[in-house]
């Protein structure tokens, strides 16, 4: 942006208050960055030293260390399992909040905003912090990781779903009324089929997004891949904890394309 | 009369066929086509998705006296919690000013990375090469969750927000970059060939014919990576990449669930916040 | 009989769309209702379904009282009204199959409906309704892969599928292409005969009006101004009708384009 405004000012493409106001987006900007860059609490030589640092640490990451590859495969597909049984509790879960948060089928306010604050409060917290808070109750395990990623999927799920509800074309609802069809048999017929490919393709955009995320979890004990790295990590073992980073590598990369294949043969 | 199984309600209405062209003169027998038209294969797949529910919740390591102790743990962590307390609200701001900090910092060192990278992973203005080491930068970028990008670089440079501002520069040059890139994959290319005829370097043809098409995308993508690093600092500060993650994984640590939740709060409004003011300015741009 | 008696509808409140009306419709006659937009058919249409709520007055459908019905009581009410739109109101991503039920859903029970296990005599009245209006081939294929006339006739199965005493259609060819437009209105009044089922058309199209139907009811700012024969429908009453309205130039014989 700040290239574009020195060049594009030299030719006057834009009027006096146009101009000012890029001078003063681009005064704004430069003084939050110097604003960080002279507050924020860091060793100066360490920022030189990084590169250095990093160069270090992967030079000591190679060779990866296959040894433990098999402990790690079958981690690997614990989590997957994780995040696969997750996102299918979520999306089941995620139908009824969808429901109660979109304008045209909650039955009232207040379940209207029952059903947002579900939303807001499953979406600003980070599956993360939902793991410390389920490590905490259910102990360390794959348990504590598959609840919490379900709790962060709901919100993202039935936010996507409740749009896709608002959105509808209203004019089927109307003649299946008129039919005298109930409530619940109008939703059956004229609502669901018309949110079916958005609930496909949302489910299967949040699955690929928690296989990334369940890779993590083991870093606050809430299983999957993430205890062996932390603990090739912890103890300094870089060979080995490049063997794990290749594999999540590979196993982001694999959920990737499955994700697009499901969306093609589905959608 | 065929013998089809009942079709779930979930068969999405994708099946399609032909008339029903061996029905009898009088016909009172109607199935909806299944989406999976085999039957052997719909069993397969049917069997093999219960299969697996089945067979990964059993053997779920779930210790439901632990689970139950676990449950009387949360009462104490909830009990513990309420109310929430501000009392080190000095803390809290810190924490949360820090975040702030290496959100700009990684969104600007981020941003400006990201260019570079995207013209290289754009197949129409880069050798095939070229091509693919940009685009093996994005996939990595993207790949690994910020979590395990903050844990190497606090590995690497120590804990604080150094470690943090790194974390979020890969984080944003993966989001970044591959939007950019994908946008200059899009433009107009009369305009590059215009300037090319001109006689114009390479350099000056990207900056001349391809920047200002893709400028309005870029800032656009900068508002909304400012926002999403916000939330992700928040995050990567529980591995200790400072910001106010750090506090509240300190605050966990020490059991003062009270100003765990004071901070929990803070994160959410602050998100809350942060996604509404990028809305607008994108609705506006 | 569909009976309707000083029928007032007011939103807000502001000034009445319908004003004291009245309108009695026996036997099995096609009763087309005509005159400018804005003139209150498709709220009177709406009004006889509840699809609209009245503000006040009365009508009763066959000697039940519509106007006062509720929950359980209005859908089972509904189920004798028919209604076809102008926009065929179908749903896209099921089948022709699939729509053409809906129009059972106030009859059959919740896991059929979900099972897609339809009762018999309801498969074979489908199938014979289709075949009569000529979709029956396409009884597996997606609502959106037909034709605007296809699916019009879709939507017509529909609601005849509701087995009903009277059958309301709101422009019904007013998002049709004339020649279509001719065939679904033939349609209508042919099934009304064949079916002895009384039709009641929200129409702009004056020519189609006097074709097809036997009796022409004129509304103009929420009243009916007049109520005869087609044959009687001369140019003073159309005049009376459209006066002073866009829809005038419309109305004499052209066909729409929309």
């Amino acid at each position: 942006m700040t290239l574009s405004d020195l060049r594009r000012d030299d030719w006057s493409r834009f009027s006096l208050k146009q101009r000012l106001q890029r001078y003063g987006v681009l005064a704004l900007t430069l003084l939050a960055i110097g604003w960080a860059v002279s507050s924020i609490e860091v060793i100066w030589a360490w920022v030189w030293d990084a590169p250095e640092q990093m160069g270090d640490l992967f030079g000591r990451m190679i060779p990866p260390d296959p040894s433990n590859l098999s402990a790690i495969l079958r981690v690997l597909w614990e989590t997957v399992n994780i995040a696969t049984i997750a996102t299918a509790f979520a999306v089941i879960l995620s139908l009824p909040v969808a429901w109660l948060a979109a304008q045209n089928t909650t039955p009232n306010r207040a379940t209207l905003w029952v059903g947002r604050f579900i939303l807001v409060s499953s979406r600003s917290i980070n599956t993360i912090i939902w793991a410390l808070l389920f490590v905490a109750i259910f102990g360390p395990g794959i348990v504590a990781g598959i609840v919490a990623i379900m709790f962060r999927s709901i919100g993202f799920v039935g936010k996507l779903l409740g749009e896709a509800i608002e959105e509808i074309d209203k004019r089927p609802v109307e003649a299946l009324e008129a039919t005298g069809a109930s409530r619940f048999k109008v939703i059956a017929y004229a609502i669901v089929p018309q949110v079916m490919p958005t609930f496909w393709a949302v489910s299967i955009l949040r699955w690929d997004i928690n296989l990334r995320e369940s890779t993590v979890l083991g870093l606050v004990g809430a299983g999957g891949i993430g205890i062996i790295l932390q603990g090739a990590i912890d103890t300094f073992n870089w060979r080995e904890a490049a063997t794990v980073l290749l594999a999540i590598l590979g196993l982001v990369i694999l959920g990737e394309i499955v994700s697009a294949w499901l969306r093609r043969r589905i959608l | 009369m065929s013998t089809d199984p009942i079709d779930g309600p979930d068969v999405p209405a994708g099946a399609a066929g032909g008339a029903t062209s061996g029905a009898v003169a009088t016909r009172d027998h109607w199935r909806k086509k299944s989406f999976i038209a085999n039957p052997v294969a719909r069993w397969l797949v049917y069997g093999g998705v219960i299969l697996y529910v089945v067979w990964t919740l059993g053997t779920l390591p779930i210790d439901w006296a632990r689970v139950a102790e676990g449950v009387e743990r949360a009462g104490r962590i909830f009990g513990g919690a309420f109310p929430p307390s501000f009392e080190r609200s000095g803390l809290l701001i810190d924490g949360f000013l820090e975040s702030l900090k290496i959100a700009i910092l990684a969104t600007f060192g981020g941003v400006l990375l990201s260019i570079p990278i995207a013209f290289m992973a754009a197949r129409n203005v880069v050798p095939r090469a070229v091509f693919y080491v940009g685009r093996a930068i994005i996939i990595v970028a993207r790949s690994f969750h910020p979590v395990i990008v903050a844990i190497i670089f606090v590995k690497a440079v120590g804990f604080g927000p150094l470690a943090g501002v790194l974390t979020l520069i890969v984080y944003s040059i993966g989001f970044v970059a591959k939007m950019l890139a994908e946008r200059i994959e899009e433009i107009d290319f009369g305009q590059v060939e215009a300037m090319k005829a001109a006689g114009a370097p390479y350099l000056s043809t990207l900056i001349y014919a391809v920047v200002p098409q893709i400028m309005p995308r870029q800032v656009g993508l900068t508002i909304y990576q400012l926002d999403s690093n916000l939330r992700a600092s928040a995050v990567v500060g529980i591995v200790g990449a400072g910001g106010i993650g750090s506090t509240l994984a300190n605050a966990f640590g020490r059991y003062d669930y009270d100003f765990a939740l004071a901070i929990t709060m803070v994160i959410v409004g602050a998100i809350l916040l942060s996604e509404a003011v990028s809305g607008q300015i994108r609705k506006r741009l | 009989m569909l009976k309707i008696s000083d029928l007032v509808k007011r939103y807000g409140g502001g000034e009445p769309v319908l004003k004291n009306l009245d309108l009695t419709i026996e036997g099995e006659s096609v009763v087309s209702i005509i005159g400018s937009s804005g003139a209150g058919k498709s709220t009177l249409l709406r009004c006889i379904n509840r699809l609209v709520e009245p503000t006040s007055g009365s009508i009763t459908l066959n000697d039940t009282e519509l106007t006062r019905l509720r929950g359980a009581e209005l859908r089972r009410a509904r189920r004798k009204i028919g209604m076809v739109f102008q926009g065929f109101n179908l749903v896209d991503r099921l089948t022709v199959m699939e729509n053409v039920q809906s129009g059972r859903l106030g009859y059959i029970s919740t896991w059929a409906a979900l099972m897609r296990r339809y009762p018999k005599e309801d498969i074979r009245r489908a199938f014979e309704l289709m075949e009569r209006v000529g979709i029956a081939h396409y009884a597996d294929k997606r609502a959106d892969e037909l034709s605007g006339g296809e699916r019009q006739r879709v939507g017509v199965v529909r609601a005849l599928m509701q087995k009903p005493e009277i059958l309301l259609a709101d422009e019904p060819t007013a998002s049709l292409d004339p020649k279509t437009s001719e065939q679904i209105m033939g349609l209508l009044r042919d099934l009304s005969r064949e079916l002895k089922l009384p039709v009641l058309i929200n129409i702009h199209n004056v020519h189609e009006a006097k074709e097809y139907t036997d009796r022409i009811v004129g509304m103009r700012y929420g009243r009916i101004i007049f109520d005869d024969l087609p044959a009687a429908l001369d140019q003073e009453a159309m005049d009376r009708i459209y006066s002073g309205s866009p829809a005038a130039d419309r109305a004499g014989g052209l066909k729409e384009a929309s």
